[in-house]
């Protein structure tokens, strides 16, 4: 079933989806979609509410099976893989759904070591996952919430212990969901900046479902500058040669290019999601 | 009707395969065992007080219901048996199964439907974890443990509530009398018949349940609709079952 690549082909092709579709009784959610993203690479999702972003990313994850088109992971056909196959696979890849999807009966420490326990693929000695926890915890700043709930916290912190939970495993590719939908501009913004922070320290590659353009702007445009500890202004190429834009209308890529070929499109659907963004 | 009837059959099908797969997890790891204990004591300790608060007035009620019939034949001195018969074979099991579906169904149904809707479930199987084998097993196992044991205590102290209201209340009969009717009353089979009724309620409550909050669609609104869902069906599907294995037993003999 499994086609092996060269591990040339691994390390530059972290996922790729062919001809994607996927209908729920008469409605069709995504219709022939293509979408790749390579290592180091940004890729970031927009179009309106139902035009098919978390199912596309729901499906890059094994959640949903497509009924039609193929999908590759670190070059390896997962398609019709099993269950068990997709367990392995998800061990590289991290995941914050739309709301932060944390447990909200576990303690935020047992929810960021869910992974690290539960993913056999990923291999963490017991006495490890404590130590792997605060660290993720200290990448989000979130270090003093090991032992409250989730409740306690506020939208802003949930979704950064969601981020914490994504990335604990150190993934090969980061998939966003709405991150910063619902949230308040500085909050919002704090929120892209842990995004490309994780994107530049590990060169993770990521991929970002949004409706505010704002996020991509951020992603394309700004680099995190470990040095000073916060984001940067990227001097050109960067992150901006490597940020890709995807526009989905219900169910099909309508748009795939650069930030430059977003704000420059004519196309009234698709210009709605590059709002002349000025400095 | 076709349209009618999809919906229906994907139900089904789906009701079908996750109790499949929540089979086949028990012999397969891993095996949450402090799920199975926190759904023990969720489900039984904490149905422990209704249950038997149901089983007391139940018993109690039987007799005072009967009391007049049995005396109009001079047959008061058989209250006893009445109440024991009625309790193992029935209402023990039938009353105990009822209240639990209508706690713990609705429990299971409304955390799972919370669960699906906040988008935990997937959260759970993108970690590495089979929610069916996290979630749905534990409840299972746990369930068919303990509704047995409810039913026992619900069927002793429904006893002791017959007894209180035939020979403290009523003077119907003696102490004596009472219990060893009731002890004559009963039958291997009765007592089968009273253990294998909870065990297989047990698994309905738990399938049921947990099958409304996993296909849980539609925010709080369809984790409500899912929670009334959960135990109306529940509650018919014991009674159905309950006819049946009946008839069984009756076929038996």
């Amino acid at each position: 079933m499994a086609t092996p690549a060269t591990n040339g082909d691994q390390e530059r092709e972290v996922l790729r989806m062919e001809g994607i579709t996927l209908r729920f009784d008469h409605v069709t959610a995504l219709d022939r979609v293509d979408f790749s993203l390579r290592r180091g690479e940004t890729c970031i999702v927009q179009g309106a509410a139902g035009s098919g972003k978390t199912v596309l990313l729901k499906i890059a994850l094994g959640l949903i099976r497509p009924d039609e088109g193929h999908i590759y992971i670190f070059g390896k056909e997962m398609t019709r893989a099993p269950e068990q196959d997709w367990m392995e696979a998800r061990a590289a890849m991290g995941i914050l759904f739309q709301e932060g999807g944390l447990f909200d009966s576990m303690t935020i420490e047992e929810n960021v070591a869910y992974p690290l326990e539960n993913i056999k693929a990923v291999h963490c000695p017991r006495d490890e996952v404590r130590p792997r926890v605060e660290e993720a915890l200290q990448f989000v700043e979130l270090g003093h919430t090991l032992e409250k709930v989730p409740s306690e916290l506020s939208g802003g912190m949930r979704r950064r212990v969601g981020i914490a939970r994504a990335v604990v495993t150190r993934p090969k590719l980061v998939l966003y969901d709405s991150p910063t939908a619902g949230l308040d501009p500085i909050t919002a913004t704090t929120i892209m900046a842990l995004v490309a922070k994780e994107r530049d320290t590990r060169h993770t590659a990521t991929a970002l479902v949004t409706h505010r353009y704002q996020d991509g702007h951020l992603l394309a445009n700004y680099t995190w500058d470990a040095g000073r500890g916060r984001l940067a202004r990227s001097d050109g190429g960067g992150s901006a040669s490597r940020t890709r834009f995807l526009v989905l209308c219900e169910g099909r890529k309508v748009f795939e290019g650069s930030q430059e070929e977003l704000e420059s499109s004519t196309d009234e659907y698709i210009s709605q999601f590059a709002r002349r963004w000025k400095e | 009707m076709l349209d009618w009837l999809k919906p229906q059959v994907l139900a089904l099908q789906n009701f079908v395969t996750l109790s499949g797969r929540a089979y086949v997890n028990l012999f397969r790891s891993p095996h949450y065992l402090d799920d199975i204990i926190l759904q023990m004591d969720t489900i039984g300790v904490g149905s422990l007080p209704i249950v038997l608060l149901t089983g007391i007035f139940s018993g109690a009620t039987i007799t005072l219901q009967m009391s007049r019939a049995l005396n109009q034949y001079g047959a008061s001195g058989e209250v006893g048996q009445i109440v024991a018969i009625s309790l193992v074979r029935e209402l023990g099991p039938v009353l105990s199964a009822v209240t639990v579906a209508g706690r713990n169904a609705s429990g299971m149904a409304s955390e799972l439907g919370s669960m699906k809707v906040t988008e935990q479930i997937d959260a759970m199987r993108a970690l590495g974890t089979d929610p069916t084998q996290k979630l749905v097993t534990p409840r299972l196992v746990a369930i068919a443990v303990v509704q047995p044991l409810l039913t026992i205590l619900a069927d002793a102290i429904g006893l002791l509530g017959g007894y209180l209201m035939a020979v403290v209340a009523l003077h119907l009969t003696t102490d004596m009398q009472y219990w060893s009717s009731a002890h004559q009353a009963l039958e291997y089979d009765d007592i089968l018949q009273g253990l294998l009724k909870p065990f297989v309620f047990a698994q309905i409550i738990a399938l049921v349940g947990c099958y409304y909050g996993m296909f849980t669609t539609g925010g709080a609104q369809g984790v409500g609709r899912s929670t009334t869902q959960a135990v109306v069906t529940s509650i018919v599907w014991v009674f159905v079952v309950n006819l049946f294995i009946g008839q069984f037993f009756i076929n038996l003999k």
